[in-house]
């Protein structure tokens, strides 16, 4: 009987040959990842050890992005926490504002991951490394402080389910379709405590940052872990960005799944899900009229440069509609800047949108672009819970960059071709 | 352990309860288990802080504490002064933290189903059986696995490193 990638990934970092679902693990970690949130609960609860060092200096990763830069005296006292931990104990990867980014754009940009790697991180989107055929799953605090101090964490090997896709993407439509499609399939708790192993035909012409956008939403399905198999383009992404060597998994061809999904996608429409779940999905010629008062472009989800450019090209010679309010957040500092190379910005504030340094802002409800009272949001971002970007009676609607684009136009849910773009 | 018996009054919640709803992210710029506690469930059921007695039982339906990895969930439940959850399912990270934590969750399909809002309940945290007190019927949650067990006699995960580094 042959193992899945996940399974491969497990066993090796638990020094073992093989591992079955079920089995509780202790594995060796590569990164131990934390944010403005989560770390000073963590380095709270690395106190009460009683260790004097971290485990590595260089395998730890401590981002604040959440609430930065410091949105108000008490997040300030949060990073703070963060910057002297980082300090004290000669944590390599402490990333300042000015080269901080979201956190799950800016790992994978700065060679921090690779494939094979197992990755935990007090994050529940840590998943999103999966897209580099590493495994990568979010954990708490507490975990988060055991794997500083020790470099290892519990895992109960999970089960996998296999997602099959294939046919040609119609035009527009991309991994954020593909993967609210999935979660409108399956539910919100459709892959729970499993691995979602996503291939195929329509995986294998998939960006990376489609890729990565996939992987990021496994959580949202309550999977363990998304991933996928490491190909020609995963190797071109690390190739100028790893700083050490790798291991690559493949699952067996006799590798056993739970359940396995097979999708023609030929004739997929762009998706959208509806308040106030991720599985709430729609195809955007069932939406009917939704009038919206925000759009955001940005977050971990859908904050790459691929996404800008897909947003810029719908947007190009249009005008936001007078009754909405577009915002664009590149995910990291770099690819502010080749967004700004490239003459997106151009586009973006010409279309009367407001473009903000990288953070995670209104995704969470923190900063930067928070709903009032009874208002909508089409956002890029990942989750449209109760509450979850302002007022508890504020909804969002989660779609790709192109529908978000378009709706900021059109001051309603819409895509590119109901604005004129082809 | 001693305190493995609980008694208290159940608070019913649906399905899918996210960690939004039971500690919303705008709170989330302090960590203080008791500034967390006056939040807890908020945008579920906005008066729950200041009802809930200690000791009182939440029980849920499918996939409870969904959503973000945030420890602040847990963490504000146990600091209002509930003695444990028991739902159909509990998403994974939510799980984990809870075990970590040392807040007690069980998992029973049927007890989530039958037991009311405001029945009084007792919990054996050591066999997992559940007793509707109001009703009088009972219900057997699944044991958790010996690993498990392990890290929650020790304390919780930060005991348990702690005697695994002194070992
Ligand atoms: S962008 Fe949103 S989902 Fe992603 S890490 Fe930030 S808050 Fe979480």
């Amino acid at each position: 009987m042959g193992m899945t990638i996940t399974e491969k990934i497990l066993a090796a970092h638990a020094g073992k040959k093989k591992v079955a679902p079920g089995d509780l693990i202790n594995a060796k970690v590569d990164l131990v990842l934390g944010n403005d949130i989560t770390a000073p609960v963590a380095i709270k609860e690395f106190s009460k050890i009683g260790v004097n060092r971290v485990f590595d200096q260089e395998k730890i990763a401590l981002v604040p992005d959440h609430f930065t830069p410091n949105k108000d005296i008490k997040s300030a006292e949060q990073v703070k926490i963060l910057r002297e931990f980082a300090r004290r104990y000669g944590i390599a990867n402490y990333f300042e504002v000015g080269e901080m980014g979201v956190e799950h754009c800016l790992l994978p940009e700065k060679g921090l991951v690779l494939p094979g790697d197992l990755v935990i991180g007090a994050d529940s989107h840590t998943c999103t490394y999966g897209a580099l055929g590493a495994f990568s799953t979010g954990v708490g605090s507490t975990d988060m402080a055991a794997g500083m101090a020790i470099g290892e964490a519990w895992f109960k090997v999970p089960e996998s389910i296999k997602f099959n896709y294939y046919g040609k993407l119609p035009r527009w439509v991309g991994g954020k379709d593909l993967i609210l499609f999935t979660i409108g399939k399956i539910g919100v708790d459709g892959a729970l405590y499993q691995s979602m192993e996503f291939t195929g035909e329509t995986i294998d012409n998939l960006s990376m940052e489609g890729r990565f956008t996939m992987a990021n939403m496994a959580i949202e399905a309550g999977g363990k872990n998304g991933i996928f198999a490491v190909d020609a383009k995963t190797r071109e992404y690390v190739a100028s960005r790893a700083k050490r060597s790798y291991t690559v998994y493949a699952s067996d061809p006799d590798a056993v799944y739970n359940k396995v999904y097979e999708w023609d996608v030929s004739k997929l429409e762009p998706q959208i899900a509806f308040p106030h779940l991720p599985e709430n999905t729609k195809p955007l010629s069932e939406c009917g009229n939704v009038s919206i008062d925000q759009s955001i472009i940005g977050s971990c989800t859908n904050g790459r440069i691929e996404d800008l450019r897909e947003a810029a090209q719908v947007l190009k010679g249009h005008k936001v509609n007078s009754n909405v309010r577009l915002i664009v957040i590149p995910g990291t500092q770099d690819i502010w800047r080749q967004a700004m190379r490239e003459g997106l910005f151009e586009i973006f504030l010409d279309a009367g949108a407001a473009v903000s340094t990288p953070t995670c802002g209104p995704c969470l409800g923190g900063h930067m672009g928070i709903l009032a009272k009874g208002e909508r949001a089409v956002a890029t971002t990942n989750r449209n819970f109760v509450g979850r970007m302002g007022h508890p009676e504020s909804e969002v609607y989660l779609a790709g960059p192109a529908v978000a684009a378009a709706s900021a136009i059109a001051g309603k849910l819409a895509g590119p071709g109901e604005v004129g773009v082809k | 352990m001693s305190s493995n018996i609980l008694q208290g009054k159940v608070w019913r919640f649906g399905n899918d309860v996210d960690t939004d709803l039971i500690i919303p992210a705008r709170y989330l710029n302090t960590s203080e288990p008791k500034e967390l506690a006056v939040h807890c469930m908020e945008d579920a059921d906005p008066g729950f802080a200041g009802k809930v007695n200690l000791g009182d039982i939440i029980v849920a339906g499918k996939n409870f504490g969904c959503g973000s990895s945030r420890e602040h969930a847990p963490i504000s439940i146990k600091a209002a002064g509930v003695s444990c959850v028991i739902a159909a399912s509990f998403a994974r990270i939510f799980y984990r933290n809870s075990i970590n934590i040392g807040l007690p969750i069980l998992e029973s399909a049927e007890a989530s189903k039958a037991i009311a809002e405001g029945n009084q309940v007792e919990v054996d945290l050591s066999s997992g059986k559940i007793m509707d007190l109001t009703t009088g019927k009972s219900y057997q949650a699944a044991p958790f696995p010996p690993f498990m067990q392990e890290l929650i006699n020790a304390g919780g995960l930060i005991e348990y490193v702690k005697k695994r580094i002194t070992n």
